[in-house]
This record gives structure tokens, sequence and C-alpha cells, in this order.
């Protein structure tokens, strides 16, 4: 590990995408992750690599798509609107199996929306977001190193799965600066490709395509992506608790909602309500046997900056044993710690005869 | 006796889906022929669109990626900032090409994109059942402008040679036809020195063919290449608009 420097999460992630062995990115411009693709433009060429600005995130993730069928370690990022842009891309690189790191620092829609942080493309992100039926593992970094941590990760699962990965920050995360530690350099060697398009030299005809017009054949390559995706729920779940085990009450929140919520569960525990935190950190697959697993959870306080997406998961995590709860904001407004503190005594009052005190 | 002509060994012994009449069948066989002749069958990837042409790859025997409509000249990129010494095509309709793709064309040509296109303009949209395309003539008849394309609601041709032609990035841009074995040889000889600009960096290099669909124009074979002679090629006149001569460069 190298010394601890200062860096802005945006910064962060494509240093760490470069040392993740990185050597393609394609973007277009847009607040709040422009100091991604900037930071790109420079670095890249420093280590032999290429920095395109695509004339739209449209033709960004088909960039995307060319590079890593020709075998690329290749990665684009966005913000909400953009990424919007960006399902068709995803859904054919799903299709054809093809693997890439897209990062999308969220802000507030919908629509042009605003260029504050929010939660809002939850939905968009684990359920597939184009069409077609499909999943991508989707982190959900809270700190500028987690984004570096997840950034390497996701490089090897995106080529471990053959499958986009997602990384899903906000725009709070991107601008953040916080001390980090970077890996060193990666210098490989990866994973072999025998499926890319790098020419035949010899051997047989490559082919990356996501058509195949026969139902049965279609359907039988459904079955095989549906098989990795289950291979993902049993292998690449990630979340974090924080707090002691006993607790009665769990707040739910990742990325820097989280943050904001450990601050009020805290204070929240300090006034004697027996709180938690639970912290997905892989929003796809949902970390759903942790919420099922807390021996004295009676109730669920799910906190986001939307109206209410993640909560549909903790909902079906907890299948009806415990209520559910949520709090959210929109728009780009970020919920402050007191306001969550609020709601947990809310949700502690409706307990109280059930044998909590708060 | 000697043989004289045969198949080329890039174009696989496999029945054609396209229909009776159709040209795709002529212009993969003079990418084969190019590609073979300048001894690039192993480090050549094309890039297959959406539509009729969407499995070319089972007919041509190169590396090949299936792009999303229109957005080949991304996807092709992509694979030549990966791999700089290949030669990467890719083919494209005009539905593909000239509406849905219009920006992923005329960037990959700004930017000079050492890429080679094959534009295969049938002024239809052949695949999705007879639609009227950007390169649909006026008066033209098509399933959504029953009555003939109409200036007025619809808009012009869009001719892309022309168009492309005043970007700096492009290096070699040529329209040609697959009407007459004299057209045919021109436009194996053209799609040959597109590869060749590309072999020799030079940029972005296109060759837009003038082709007919005889199934989607209501035609016999012959009489669309009667139709292709008569009325395409007034509206597309054949030529070089543009070679690395009077590039700049």
């Amino acid at each position: 590990m190298a010394d601890v420097t200062l860096a802005v999460g945006n910064e962060a992630i494509a240093e760490a995408a470069i040392r993740a062995g990185c050597r393609y990115f394609f973007g277009y411009p847009i607040t709040p992750q422009n100091e991604l693709p900037e930071y790109m433009s420079k670095r890249l060429p420093e280590v032999g690599g290429v920095f395109v600005q695509a004339e739209s995130e449209v033709a960004a993730i088909n960039m995307v798509f060319g590079a890593s069928a020709a075998g690329g370690r290749v990665m684009t990022s966005s913000s909400s609107p953009g990424v919007s842009l960006k399902q068709e891309g995803i859904s054919y690189m799903v299709g054809a199996e093809l693997p890439c790191v897209i990062v999308n620092m969220m802000r507030a829609g919908p629509g042009l929306g605003g260029i504050q942080p929010a939660q809002s493309d939850y939905y968009q992100a684990t359920r597939g977001g184009g069409h077609g039926d499909y999943r991508c593992l989707v982190y959900a970094p809270a700190s500028v190193q987690e984004m570096v941590d997840l950034t390497g990760l996701s490089f090897q699962k995106a080529d471990e799965y053959r499958n986009p990965v997602i990384i899903l920050g906000d725009g709070m995360l991107g601008q953040m600066m916080e001390p980090v530690q970077f890996p060193e350099m990666v210098q490989g060697p990866f994973p072999e490709k025998p499926w890319a398009t790098t020419g035949r030299k010899g051997g047989p005809q490559r082919v990356v395509t996501s058509i195949n017009l026969q139902p049965d054949e279609l359907y039988q390559h459904n079955l095989k992506l549906q098989a990795k995706y289950d291979d993902m729920k049993n292998r690449e779940t990630r979340s974090e608790v924080w707090g002691p085990r006993d607790a009665e009450i769990y707040v739910v929140a990742y990325g820097t909602m989280a943050r904001i919520c450990q601050a009020a569960v805290g204070r929240a525990r300090e006034e004697g309500i027996p709180c938690g935190l639970v912290r997905p950190i892989t929003l796809w697959p949902f970390p759903d046997k942790i919420l099922e697993g807390l021996p004295c959870a009676r109730a669920f306080l799910a906190v986001e900056m939307s109206m209410g997406q993640m909560v549909d998961d903790v909902r079906l995590a907890v299948c009806g044993k415990a209520p559910v709860h949520f709090f959210g904001r929109a728009g780009g407004v970020v919920p402050k710690p007191g306001e969550i503190l609020e709601e947990i005594r809310k949700v502690a009052r409706s307990l109280e005869g059930g044998g909590l005190d708060g | 006796m000697d043989k004289v002509f045969s198949r080329p060994r890039s174009i696989k012994d496999t029945l054609m889906h396209y229909c009776p009449g159709c040209t795709h069948g002529i212009v993969h066989r003079l990418i084969a022929e190019a590609v073979e002749d300048m001894g690039l069958e192993d480090t050549t990837i094309g890039i297959a669109p959406v539509g009729c042409a969407v499995f070319a790859y089972n007919y041509l025997d190169f590396d090949f990626i299936q792009a999303a409509h229109g957005r080949a000249p991304a996807v092709a990129t992509g694979v030549k900032r990966v791999l700089p010494e290949h030669t990467v095509f890719t083919y494209q309709g005009d539905g593909d090409l000239a509406a849905i793709g219009t920006a992923e064309i005329v960037h990959a040509a700004m930017r000079g994109e050492n890429i080679t296109v094959i534009f295969v303009n049938n002024a239809i949209y052949g695949m999705t059942g007879g639609q009227m395309a950007p390169t649909t003539l006026v008066g033209q008849r098509s399933t959504t402008c029953q009555k003939g394309r109409e200036a007025k609601v619809s808009g012009y041709p869009i001719r892309v040679s022309e168009m492309l032609s005043q970007l700096d990035g492009a290096c070699y841009i040529e329209r040609v036809a697959c009407d007459t074995p004299a057209h045919v040889r021109a436009a194996g000889k053209a799609i040959r020195k597109a590869f060749s600009a590309q072999v020799e960096e030079r940029g972005f290099s296109m060759v837009e063919v003038v082709a007919t669909c005889s199934t989607n124009w209501g035609m016999n074979p012959q009489e669309a290449l009667v139709w292709l002679k008569e009325n395409m090629l007034p509206a597309y006149p054949l030529g070089v608009y543009k070679s690395w001569k009077d590039a700049g460069s």
C-alpha cells in the first residue's frame, strides 16, 4: 500500500481504475462527475491508454462495447440523465456477455432534474434498467476509500462474470475529498478472453452478438444468464452492520445516506433507543439474508435520497415479519441527522408497549 | 481445365438468407475479395448492423461484432482504439447509418477514425418491411409514405457521401453502384481503396454502394436494377467525393 493521500471521489475512482488495469475510457461530460473523465483524459495517455470524449452517452457506451469486445479493460462514467442514455448499450453488453465498469454519480431527477446528489436511480441500476431481462452487479460505496477498493473489485468481477458492473455513487461522494490509500498498479496477467474479437489469426471466427432469433436458443441463453445471476446472489452479496446485533430497530441506508444515518443512529443509541444500521454494499444482489438474520429486529427504517426505491427490497427481505418504515427526500435535498433521528424516535414510539422503552 | 472463377475463401459455403435479387451478396463478395487480396483476413474485424445484414458474420469469415442500430461507428471506434493495427470496417444500411446512427457516423468521420464504412443505400428499410428511409426518394412509395414521399411532410433525401466529404477527418469517400458488371468492378476497386486508406492510417474512409431492394420496392430483380439506374443514380451521382490527395493531409 502506498502512502495516504487526499483525493476527490471522482478522481479517486479514475486513479483506482487505472491501477486496476483499465486502459480505455469513453465518456461524455455531465455534472457532477466531470472530474472523472477529466482525470482520465490526462492520466490514461501517460500509461499508454486511450481516452475518447464521445459525441453522446449513447456513443460512449457503444465505444465501451467495441473496446470490450476487442478484449480491452474498459470503463465509462456518467450521471443520472446520461446513464439513462447508456441503458441501450448496457442491455446489449449484458446480452453479448461483455465486461465493463460503469460509474453513475447520481443526481436529482426525473428529467434534467438538478445537479445535487440523489439516490433515485436505484430501480434503474438494480432492475436492469435497459430492455430485456437482466441484472448487473451494483456496488454502493460510502467513502472515497471504498470507492477505490470497489473500483478494483468491479474490474475483477466484470471479467469473472463477463457482465457490466455498476458503481452507484452520488454527487456528494463524487465531490467529497477524503484521505485514501491507493493499491499498487496491477500489471496483470488478466484473465484470458478467448471470446474476444481480436482477429482470427488463422483460428476459427469469433463473433460477439446479442441477437438470436430462435426462441428456444434465446431462452437457453437467458437461462445461462440467470444461472450467472444466481451465482452472483450466492457469492457476491456484501453489506455492513453497524452497531450491536441485539438492536430492535434497524435503519437501512446505502452510500452517502448511510454515513448520515450513522450519526443519527449514534444519537438514538445515546437516547437509549436500541438501534442499529444495515448498510448494503451490493445493491444488487441485495443483502436480504442479513436483514433476515438480525435476531432482535422488530422494525426497520429505510432512509434514502429518493421517494422510496430500496425500501421495496427491504420489504421483500423482511417479508412481513416486521414493520418497514420509510423516510426519504428527493430533488437533491439531503436528509439531516436530526430529521432521521426524529424518524427513529417515531419508529421507537410505534413499538412502545411491546417491550421498547424508547 | 484451369479454374478461372471461384468463391472467395472468406465467403462461407452456406445458403444466404437474403431475398432473391438482393445485392447484399454482391457487396459481401466484394469485401471478401478485397480483404483476401490485401492479405487482411486474419486481422480484419467487421461490425454488423441491424437490418438485413445483421447476420453478415454467417457469410463473411472474419471476426465480427453485431452492433445496436446505428451504433456501428461507435463500436468500431472502441475496437480500433484497442486494436489500432487491425482493419476494422462497419457494414451499414441507410436506415442504420443515415437515420438512427447519424450522430455516430458524422462524429466517427469528424474524428478521422481510422476505420472503413461500407454503406449500402437502397433507399428503404428492408428488414422491418419497407418503411421510408432518410434516403427514400421524393415521390418513392414505402409502407410509411404510401402515396410517395412528400418533401413537405418528410423532408428530402440525405446525400451521405456529399455530407461526409465536407468533414476534415474523412480521407476517402466514393459512391458506387452494383447494378451492372462495370459498376460492380468499380465498386470492388473503391472498397479496396478504402481499405488501403485504413492500412495507410489516413483516417475515415467510406464507400456508399447504391443498391436494390426488389422485395420492398415491389419489383422483380431485373426491374429493380432498371429502377436503380433510372431513379437512384440521378439522385445519388456516382463518383469519388473525397480522396486523401485533396484531404490536405
